[in-house]
């Protein structure tokens, strides 16, 4: 079985072009896939992956460049002549149908359309067959819709297998995955590999691309800047190429605390559905301070963030805001107090999708001066606040008028940064702020939190990502089972302490109000 | 009691199928359309059309048969027009379908005025008759319900098969299902959104076109405006009654069918002298929603349903 990357092309990229408008997406891109070899396709949000692989597929038509398969050109903008040619592809959003089986989504497509009857009993021995050969566990009969995001993957892939794909593109596949997960998916990937497959792994994850490929390319831009066989390259290198210049650790001075801004005391919500609400939560955060909240993820997190942002209100203890108890206590009111939000979802909550940049800007401000006056719009003062954002924060994008869902996930976190930042809040609500964003985009979002706590603001930090509450804030609650852990100095517990809280023990004790 | 004695007669039964045959025509024909993802709100125009066309093309001498193709090729060519406007195109389908339906209304009026100027009664057809099947017709009351009606009337239960046969049994039906439910997912898999949902809208259209056709050619063997009579607005209540399920459907047109021959029963029972018939008027349509909200609660919608796919969008 050949497997040695001097093996033949199987797929050869020539000078791919795409245009978005003023946006080029790919310029000119160029490259060889060999048979049994795995290249990582690595770059930041933004930098053109998926479209690449989107044309590559035929969901989208280059503007320039060749494709060619096996020795044939493959058709532009058709993904049956792809998946004929033998190109399969596990999509970063799924593309399963939720009210089929997992059998039926498999075979979608596989069968001329006018046959009376399916043949779903060969199909699903080929299926169970493909399941144990490349270890990919998923009931055929299971309903699409009733599947975790791990067993979803595992049916993209088998869609692609069952199709005798002998080129395999995972856009993005281990975004949704927990650690464990990820490892099977590797071990399938090796599996696959063996079998003289070959791959195109798209990721931005350094850690991955360097556990599972065979050679690297870097995207920064829509342009290709660089090339390297994964044993001759590192971490520092790769990171290099796919920023474009050095990358800066956050650099946390000390913290200068000022005045409690907001404070709580003994406050308790009604818990929502199956979500976890506040049991008698103290916590004091002050101007010049980050603190951060660890905690694993629906502990109380959701219900402290929805009540520090508006959403709702505490059903008893106590809670002001800059020294005043709040009265009416809605979203508008939290606004009013200088509270600048950067919700978890960025999509459903932090923006509108198709709304423009324009409007998502202002979407916090839109009735006050000098976006309206008099209760008209003024969209040229407007126009200038959202340059100024996609200026000063680095937004790329086609410009003020573009929906915003044309945006990657970066570049619209940016954006909402520039939205909270630029109100010069008093006290910032940070959920989850770097989720998904590539390193570039973590490491601004991040800088930006601090120099705002450097300016006097009050940072809450609410995060799942131990690492980044350990670096970022001064002092550390543990939140569990909507109740808080006293506050830690930054520097006084390991994270095996802090793992001790997350895991609900400590709470015992009465003594849980913050210093 | 003079509900129960409707009940037990077996005409009160053959008129409930008799009434429930166009409906079940265009409910089939609307279930294919939103289970692609497409919701046509053209099917009071499309049943107009189709009753005018069929009942005509008879008048004009055609054969019966030939008539209901006429109906049906009709009612495919204004959902040929929807199709083109709400899937490539990917308008609004609201405004799409009630756009159709005005125009295929206002078409049929002209076309009639044209056809027949100087006409003030309309000319009665001969129409589809009763074909009472041997044997089966003698059972007593479900014999003359279901099996001594027209041959429409059989065509209807017959399509209602077909369509979940094909919807649940092949390559085909398993396609239109999917593309109502994720356009991504046939996307990826090779197959083309855009011919899928245009096919079964025109396809769809087309069986509207017979439920109308049913009206003039089987019910009333002629053809007036008023005759659909918002029907059309009846069977889009009943795919949702019927969970966007043939077979539930077909029951849902059959229980509306009969709450509908019951209040004419009633009118004509002494509680008709006593209150006033608007009220029996309404009774099926205040059933239904009483039927409609207590079955629909957990219904499945297609998830793209009225979601135009444009391709290369996120």
């Amino acid at each position: 079985m050949p497997t040695d990357p001097g093996a033949r092309a199987v797929l050869r990229l020539r000078n791919i072009t795409k245009r978005f408008g003023p946006l080029t997406a790919n310029d000119a891109i160029t490259f060889d896939l060999h048979e049994g070899e795995v290249i990582a396709l690595l770059g930041e949000n933004g930098a053109g992956k998926t479209t690449l692989m989107n044309i590559l597929f035929g969901h989208y038509t280059a503007d320039a460049g060749d494709i060619e398969v096996f020795g044939h050109a493959l058709p532009p903008g058709n993904p049956r002549a792809a998946l004929e040619a033998g190109v399969g592809m596990v999509h970063q959003h799924f593309t399963l149908a939720d009210n089929l089986s997992v059998l039926d989504n498999i075979i979608l497509g596989t069968e001329p359309l006018w046959r009376l009857g399916t043949g779903r009993a060969a199909a699903r021995a080929r299926i169970e067959q493909l399941s144990r050969d490349f270890g990919l566990a998923v009931h055929p009969d299971a309903r699409a819709g009733a599947l975790s995001v791990g067993e979803r993957q595992r049916v993209e892939i088998l869609k692609a297998l069952y199709r005798d794909a002998r080129i395999l593109i995972l856009d993005e596949p281990t975004a949704v995955l927990t650690p464990q997960e990820t490892d099977d998916l590797f071990a399938t990937l090796r599996k696959a590999v063996a079998r003289g497959l070959s791959i195109i792994f798209i990721s931005h994850k350094m850690h991955e691309v360097l556990a599972i490929s065979s050679r690297v390319l870097v995207l920064r831009h829509g342009k290709l800047v660089g090339e390297a066989a994964t044993a001759d390259t590192d971490r520092h290198q790769l990171a290099h190429l796919m920023v474009g210049s050095e990358i800066v650790a956050p650099e946390v001075g000390g913290a200068a605390p000022g005045a409690v801004l907001m404070r709580l005391r003994e406050v308790s919500t009604t818990p929502v559905g199956n979500a976890v609400g506040l049991r008698s939560l103290s916590l004091d955060l002050r101007a010049g301070q980050i603190t951060g909240l660890a905690g694993v993820s629906g502990n109380g997190q959701a219900a402290l963030a929805d009540l520090i942002a508006g959403e709702t209100v505490p059903d008893s203890g106590v809670f002001e805001v800059a020294g005043e108890g709040v009265g009416a206590w809605t979203p508008r009111a939290a606004l009013d107090a200088r509270i600048g939000r950067i919700p978890e979802d960025r999509h459903r909550t932090g923006t509108i999708s198709d709304f423009t940049l324009s409007e998502n800007a202002v979407l916090e401000a839109y009735e006050k001066e000098p976006f309206s006056r008099r209760g008209w719009f003024d969209w040229t003062a407007v126009d200038r606040h959202t340059r100024a954002i996609i200026e000063r924060y680095d937004v790329r994008c086609p410009g003020p008028d573009a929906r915003i869902r044309l945006l990657s996930g970066g570049n619209m976190q940016k954006l909402i940064l520039g939205r909270a930042l630029e109100a010069e809040p008093k006290i910032i609500l940070a959920v989850q702020p770097v989720r998904g964003l590539d390193i570039g985009a973590v490491t601004y979002v991040q800088n930006r939190l601090i120099e705002a706590r450097d300016a006097g603001a009050a940072v809450l930090l609410i995060s799942e990502d131990l690492d980044e509450i350990l670096t970022l804030a001064d002092v550390i609650h543990v939140i569990s089972e909507g109740r808080l852990s006293p506050a830690f100095a930054r520097g006084t517990k390991t994270p095996a302490e802090l793992g001790v809280w997350m895991a609900g023990q400590g709470f015992d004790g009465e003594d849980s109000h913050a210093a | 009691m003079e509900i129960l004695d409707i009940l037990i007669s077996a005409s009160f039964w053959a008129a409930a199928v008799r009434i429930a045959s166009p409906l079940i025509f265009a409910t089939l024909g609307e279930l294919i359309c939103e289970r692609a993802g497409v919701l046509n709100l053209g099917i009071e125009g499309i049943m107009v059309v189709g009753a005018f066309a069929g009942w005509m093309a008879v008048y004009s001498g055609a054969d019966l048969w030939v008539g209901v193709g006429v109906a049906m090729a009709a009612g495919m060519l204004f959902g040929l027009l929807h199709a083109i406007l709400s899937v490539p195109f990917g308008l609004s389908q609201h405004v799409v379908g009630l756009g159709i339906t005005l125009l295929a209304t206002a078409s049929t009026y002209f076309a009639y005025r044209v056809a027949l100027p100087q006409v003030t009664n309309p000319p009665r057809i001969e129409a589809f008759k009763e074909l009472p099947i041997p044997v089966l017709s003698d059972i007593p009351i479900v014999g003359q319900a279901l099996f001594a009606q027209t041959p429409l009337t059989y065509l209807a239960f017959v399509t209602a098969a077909v369509v979940a046969f094909v919807l649940y049994r092949t390559p085909l039906g398993l396609a239109v299902r999917a593309v109502g439910e994720n356009p991504h997912s046939v996307e990826a898999q090779g197959l083309s959104v855009t011919a899928l949902r245009m096919g079964a809208v025109v396809v769809g259209s087309g069986l509207m076109g017979v439920g109308g056709a049913f009206l003039t050619m089987s019910a009333f063997n002629s053809f007036f405006f008023e005759m659909v009579n918002g029907r059309g607005w009846i069977c889009i209540a009943l795919v949702v009654f019927g969970a966007w399920k043939p077979g539930k459907a077909l029951l849902g047109a059959l229980l509306f069918a009969a709450f509908d021959a019951m209040q004419i029963r009633l009118q004509q029972t002494s509680l008709g002298a006593d209150i006033p018939y608007q009220i029996f008027l309404m009774m099926p349509y205040l059933l239904s929603i009483l039927a409609l909200v207590v079955m629909s609660r957990r219904a499945e919608v297609p998830a793209a349903l009225m979601v135009p796919f444009n391709r290369g969008e996120r």
